[in-house]
């Protein structure tokens, strides 16, 4: 049992980090907000002066700012759906005894090491690429013509490349809490007459709820703030401008840091709203 | 022999390690490969700091703009220069030693690179934009290349020359968004239709009809001759294509002549012609000036040794110490006028044209009408770089048929006109 003194000298030790944490958020998230209501241009010099809520009005009532939105509601939405039900599949996959599954392991989760420019290079140039990559050779051998994918099927894209990037962490979550699945519980049902289908819904799925949870929540938070992926290869160009993409245009390319200070508000706002939502809907999960 | 030591302890006591960031183009790289050459003429180290242009554009602008101070020599272009000159961000260049020669730089590039007489930043290169062409399908198509074609004449034999089963496209342009990327190239294509960003006013004029005369023009010619997915080709997908043998004709930088006439790296190396930008008969051509220059952000430590690298850097000594390792094909071309007045120069196929081109464009008056603003293929605004990309995006968009010219030319007009009162015009 934790005496008065060793109660205060773990909190005197811990200090310097909870300290250091804190400032580390606190600082930035304190700046956005101070800059959010000054109209502040550093091409033009600098620091103008208090505007009040103006940067606030003039974000939310540009053209970009809603349909920004919806592209990064519709590139999270279309990851995570992408990610959770073949992370599942690839979870009981890899469960499976097979020979060489160690190398198979590996080779799933190495998508997750590359650095997203690179990955989104690679897609770009390699396959998505309508003369030189390998998607149009196919599409060529049958025949066919291949498919601008970054700008007739621009949004499909993005959330293809990123699903790759971000399905080998779906899958190892879920591969650890199946691993952890009694299978004996899963005899005993197809003993019972259960179907593969039946023991999947009633057996399987209610096990990785827990697992689920997580992969959901931290790709969501995750997800966001995509920014590298749209950045390399279509620039914001054919809606694919999300929020994030958004403030950068307004901070970096505008250089106007106040104007982009409300919108990583809103941001902030927005991810709030969204985690709230799901720790409400999915997080129940995490009380068990 | 003691005054040597003497001199040798005296730069090793004063040597500093400069930081430098630079663009990853290849003559940006090929100059690294010479730092050992700065280094022991002067003593000091150098630490490179390599970019993808658009990321260096960034870190570069807020380095400078919160006066971070985490580079001693940046590299920079004619857009940022005059306006980063005008703050007192840059250390003027107005002091060079005598035998750096400082009258020989090209009066567009040092135009291009002073504000109210001063230069702020050296030329490492500069360029125009021409087009390159395949002299064998020019050929083949029956047809000829003038030296100075007109736009009617240059889709003619684009189209002549498309055979997208054989995957040969007639022209190559830049379609990815970006402010130097496609809005670049239809910035310097739109001067040559007569077309502005701004009036006199400042205000937009993508509601008047040059401008819809242009994007149609450009979108309609890249529908029948340009290749697949060109709306996301910037520079590199385009000297790539270029280098395959898959582009007729490819309108882009100068500097791109010594990529695709090197046989090391273009499988159409020997079957490269050259001509200036076309224009349509008002005037004005639809080519660029440009020049990556070497600035001193102000308030560096190393003020002296960064001069000593740039006077380094972009001498007429380098010049020669590039030419005597690599050949004068490979030296970095559109700065300075004596380069061209080299007979060992004159016989690089694309020196003329390089030439001719930088001296084409002028940056005071870029269009038909006369503009409030500097500078042919952008606007030296503080604003542009961020309108620009914008409108790149709606044009892009255009392109790629996900909406019509009128469609991008009225969202291009609205969003330029709202970013332009937001910022006080």
């Amino acid at each position: 049992m934790a005496t008065q003194h060793s109660r205060y000298a773990a909190r005197l030790m811990m200090a310097p980090a909870v300290i250091l944490l804190l400032g580390w958020m606190l600082v930035p998230l304190s700046m956005t907000l101070l800059f959010s209501f000054k109209k502040y241009l550093p091409l033009r010099g600098g620091d103008l002066g208090w505007v009040g809520f103006d940067n606030y009005t003039r974000f939310v009532t540009s053209s970009a700012f809603w349909p920004s939105v919806l592209t990064t509601l519709i590139i999270v939405g279309g990851v995570l759906i992408i990610t959770v039900v073949f992370g599942v599949l690839l979870a009981i996959l890899l469960n499976q005894p097979m020979w060489g599954q160690g190398i198979v392991r590996i080779l799933v989760i190495a998508p997750f090491f590359v650095m997203p420019t690179v990955s989104a290079l690679v897609w770009k140039n390699m396959f998505m690429d309508p003369v030189n990559g390998l998607f149009a050779h196919i599409w060529k051998i049958f025949g066919l013509t291949p498919v601008e994918w970054l700008s007739q099927a621009s949004i499909q894209s993005i959330i293809m490349i990123v699903s790759w990037q971000w399905l080998p962490f779906a899958t190892l979550i879920l591969l650890t809490a199946i691993q952890s699945l009694d299978s004996e519980q899963l005899e005993a049902a197809e003993m019972d007459g259960a179907p593969p289908l039946a023991r999947f819904g009633f057996i399987t799925l209610p096990h990785l709820g827990r697992a689920l949870t997580i992969v959901i929540l931290i790709q969501t938070i995750f997800l966001l703030s995509i920014f590298a992926e749209i950045f390399v290869t279509t620039g914001g160009a054919f809606g694919t401008r999300t929020l994030s993409y958004l403030i950068f245009q307004r901070v970096l390319e505008s250089q106007n840091i106040g104007l982009g200070s409300a919108g990583g508000i809103y941001a902030v706002i927005l991810a709030n709203i969204i985690a709230i939502f799901l720790m409400r809907i999915v997080g129940k999960n995490l009380d068990a | 022999m003691v005054s040597a030591a003497a001199i040798l302890a005296a730069t090793a006591a004063h040597s500093d390690t400069l930081t430098i960031a630079t663009v990853n183009n290849g003559d940006m790289i090929r100059m690294q490969g010479y730092t050992d050459d700065f280094t022991a003429k002067t003593g000091h180290d150098v630490e490179w700091v390599t970019l993808e242009e658009n990321v260096l554009r960034q870190r570069v602008t807020t380095d400078i703009t919160t006066h971070g101070g985490a580079f001693d020599i940046m590299t920079i272009g004619m857009y940022e220069t005059p306006i980063w000159g005008q703050n007192g961000w840059l250390v003027a260049l107005d002091d060079l030693s005598e035998g750096y020669d400082a009258d020989d730089i090209l009066p567009a590039m040092r135009g291009g690179l002073s504000h109210d007489g001063t230069m702020y930043a050296a030329p490492f290169y500069g360029e125009s934009s021409m087009i390159m062409y395949r002299t064998d399908l020019v050929e083949a198509a029956g047809m000829s290349m003038p030296d100075a074609p007109t736009w009617s004449e240059v889709a003619a034999l684009a189209r002549a020359m498309t055979d997208k089963d054989g995957e040969i496209y007639g022209i190559c342009l830049r379609g990815k968004a970006g402010w130097g990327e496609n809005m670049a190239f239809l910035t310097a294509t739109s001067n040559a239709f007569g077309a502005r960003w701004f009036d006199e006013d400042w205000k937009p004029q993508f509601d008047q009809p040059a401008w819809k005369e242009t994007l149609s023009f450009y979108v309609d010619l890249m529908n029948d001759a340009g290749p697949p997915g060109a709306s996301t080709n910037g520079f590199n997908e385009n000297l790539s294509l270029f280098q395959q043998g898959k582009c007729g004709m490819w309108i882009d930088a100068t500097v791109a002549a010594s990529f695709v006439t090197n046989p090391n790296d273009s499988t159409v190396a020997d079957k490269v012609g050259f001509a200036l930008a076309p224009d349509t008969g008002l005037g004005p051509r639809g080519n660029w000036l440009w020049a990556w220059a070497l600035g001193i952000p102000a308030g560096t430590q190393k003020e002296a040794a960064a001069k000593q690298f740039i006077e380094w850097a972009t001498s007429k000594d380098y010049i020669e110490l590039v030419a005597a390792k690599e050949g004068w094909a490979n030296v970095p071309p559109g700065a300075r006028t004596s380069l061209y007045e080299n007979a060992n120069y004159a016989d690089v196929p694309f020196a003329k044209m390089t030439l001719d081109s930088i001296l084409s464009a002028d940056p005071n008056n870029p269009t038909v009408d006369p503009v409030p603003y500097v500078g042919v293929q952008f606007a030296a605004i503080p604003e542009f770089a961020g309108i620009a990309s914008q409108v790149g995006q709606e044009f892009s968009a255009a392109l790629a048929g996900q909406q019509s010219v009128d469609e991008a030319l009225a969202k291009a007009q609205a969003l330029t006109a709202e970013e332009m009162e937001a910022a006080g015009y």
